[in-house]
């Protein structure tokens, strides 16, 4: 079992920044989840783009901060960690999940702080934060009320 | 917008087909020496030849293809949506010879990736140029490509429709009583319910034997006008119907994991074809996952959208079945080279043709090829019959 000090087995692929997506993840170093958002659709857009894809519009997006509580949609368990050349979770299986935010937008992540089997549909979950190295930090949940992860 | 048009029906036909697949999963030939005996095969078997040849489709470059061929095309499609790009090159080969851009359309595949893997091949995997929302906002979590989407798409299918691993599983195990009739399959001895499921997990809920091969394999399809098909070599497979819809890329973006744009596709192609699910005699439906193949079945209607668990329950996808699906094995048993749509078109027309073997659909007139590319993102659809249908 990976000990405390193998951090190099919390490996991942580092995001690199869309080039819509600037302000999303440099909220992320103070640990803040922007939402892009349309204004006149009144509506949450995710992917971060440079117009809005339901009304067309490129004056009317804004940035604004998410609540961090979602809703997961699904889920599945890499049982072979080894095959996606992710070693984050030091071999062990993980979970990825589509997860819904309140402000109506899905976003892939890894759901956290539990048994990768206790993760279901439906499920109430919050945001927590992973260092990335450049200090930009990766939005993952745990489920709502849960301790942080360690 | 419904799609009213139904000049495309019986305007095309498929006149030489091609395919190279081995039991042992690799080939010797590769490239482009691969994808030029395929071109020139389908042209063989069609009674034609590269003179012909006046419209080239390829899912890298129809242009570098054709140059090495020694073609002018006058018309060219490099169209590249996965798996499905053959039929979609099917499609807009269709549409061209309908409107008279050409008279011969030729569409080839070739692809290696067993044998570059133990003969330690370099192999340029690139993907798409530009900005790449995938390694933005999915890789980062360890998304396995392209077995993690899918797995999503089947949790979520079980959640909300109640689909146990065990229907999914029977899906393998039909697919796996066709290969047992093809001598060409990479997987023929048969297969269980419970073999399936006691495969290793991969992605929760799919098992190794949810999933498709990874195997050596090639193939080619050669289409002209109807009137110059009836005098060519073989009998003529008519497209009757065609259609794509795209509704995402990254499944990320997909509207509803559980309803993929075949709902669309296959709407429009049956629309154009004039034809109901009821009457098709053989399915081939793109299988890369068991998920995928059972999202065809409700989403081109031949079962309600959630039933499909139920509806595979009875074996009625294998041999004697009321519904064949993936009649040479399919991407499960038959051969999985990455973008598997090819062998979809090559087995409806030999099955059209009578020449399936010890695994011909007695009558068999009408067949569906259904392609789906990426992760469950482009679905095409080609409904196909013999002159009977016309």
């Amino acid at each position: 079992m990976p000990g405390p000090d193998d951090a190099h087995l919390k490996m991942r692929m580092e995001p690199p920044a869309g080039p819509d997506s600037g302000p999303f993840w440099e909220a992320t170093r103070a640990g803040v989840l922007l939402v892009q958002w349309c204004t006149a659709c009144d509506k949450g857009i995710f992917y971060p783009r440079s117009f809005c894809p339901v009304c067309g519009a490129t004056d009317t997006l804004q940035w604004r901060p998410a609540s961090g509580r979602a809703t997961v949609y699904a889920a599945s368990v890499e049982h072979k960690p080894a095959a996606t050349g992710s070693t984050f979770s030091g071999g062990e299986p993980y979970v990825i999940a589509l997860v819904d935010l309140e402000e109506g937008i899905r976003m892939m992540t890894n759901v956290v702080g539990c048994a990768p089997a206790e993760v279901h549909p439906g499920q109430a979950v919050e945001v927590t934060w992973e260092p990335l190295s450049d200090g930009r930090q990766l939005p993952l949940f745990i489920p709502l009320g849960a301790p942080e992860p360690s | 917008m419904m799609r009213q048009d139904r000049t495309l029906r019986g305007a095309a036909a498929i006149v030489g087909v091609a395919d190279d697949v081995s039991p042992t999963g690799e080939l010797e030939r590769t490239g482009r020496a691969l994808e030029v005996a395929m071109v020139q095969n389908a042209l063989d078997d069609a009674g034609l030849t590269l003179s012909d040849v006046d419209g080239v489709c390829h899912a890298d470059s129809s242009m570098g293809f054709a140059e090495y061929l020694g073609v002018h095309p006058r018309f060219t499609d490099s169209t590249m949506t996965g798996g499905s790009s053959y039929e979609v090159h099917l499609e807009h080969g269709a549409a061209a010879i309908a409107a008279g851009l050409c008279d011969v359309v030729v569409s080839v595949y070739a692809s290696t990736p067993r044998s570059d893997r133990t003969q330690k091949r370099r192999v340029d995997r690139r993907y798409p140029a530009g900005p790449n929302p995938m390694a933005e906002w999915e890789w980062p979590f360890g998304l396995r490509m392209p077995m993690g989407p899918y797995a999503l798409a089947a949790a979520r299918h079980m959640h909300q429709f109640g689909t146990t691993a065990a229907q999914l599983a029977q899906i393998a195990v039909s697919t796996r009583a066709w290969a047992t009739l093809n001598p060409r399959a990479r997987h023929q001895a048969p297969l269980t319910i419970n073999e399936v499921l006691a495969s290793p997990l991969q992605v929760s809920p799919l098992h190794l034997l949810d999933c498709c091969l990874v195997t050596d394999g090639a193939g080619a399809f050669v289409m002209t006008s109807a009137d110059r098909a009836r005098s060519l070599r073989r009998p003529p497979v008519y497209v009757l119907g065609a259609a794509t819809c795209h509704d995402h890329m990254m499944i990320t973006q997909m509207p509803d994991l559980t309803t993929t744009p075949g709902r669309i596709s296959g709407a429009n192609a049956f629309r154009v074809a004039g034809v109901e699910p009821a009457e098709v005699d053989v399915l081939m439906g793109y299988d890369s996952f068991t998920i995928t193949a059972l999202l065809h079945l409700e989403d081109l209607g031949f079962c309600p959208k959630g039933e499909g668990g139920p509806f595979v329950e009875d074996g009625k996808l294998g041999p004697g079945g009321a519904l064949p699906m993936n009649t040479n094995g399919g991407g499960l048993s038959f051969t999985h080279p990455g973008m598997y749509g090819m062998f979809l078109i090559t087995e409806a027309v030999r099955q059209l043709r009578g020449e399936g073997g010890a695994r011909q659909v007695p009558g068999a007139e009408i067949a569906v090829a259904h392609g789906s590319g990426m992760v469950l993102s482009c679905m095409s659809t080609a409904v196909l019959g013999t002159e009977a249908t016309l």
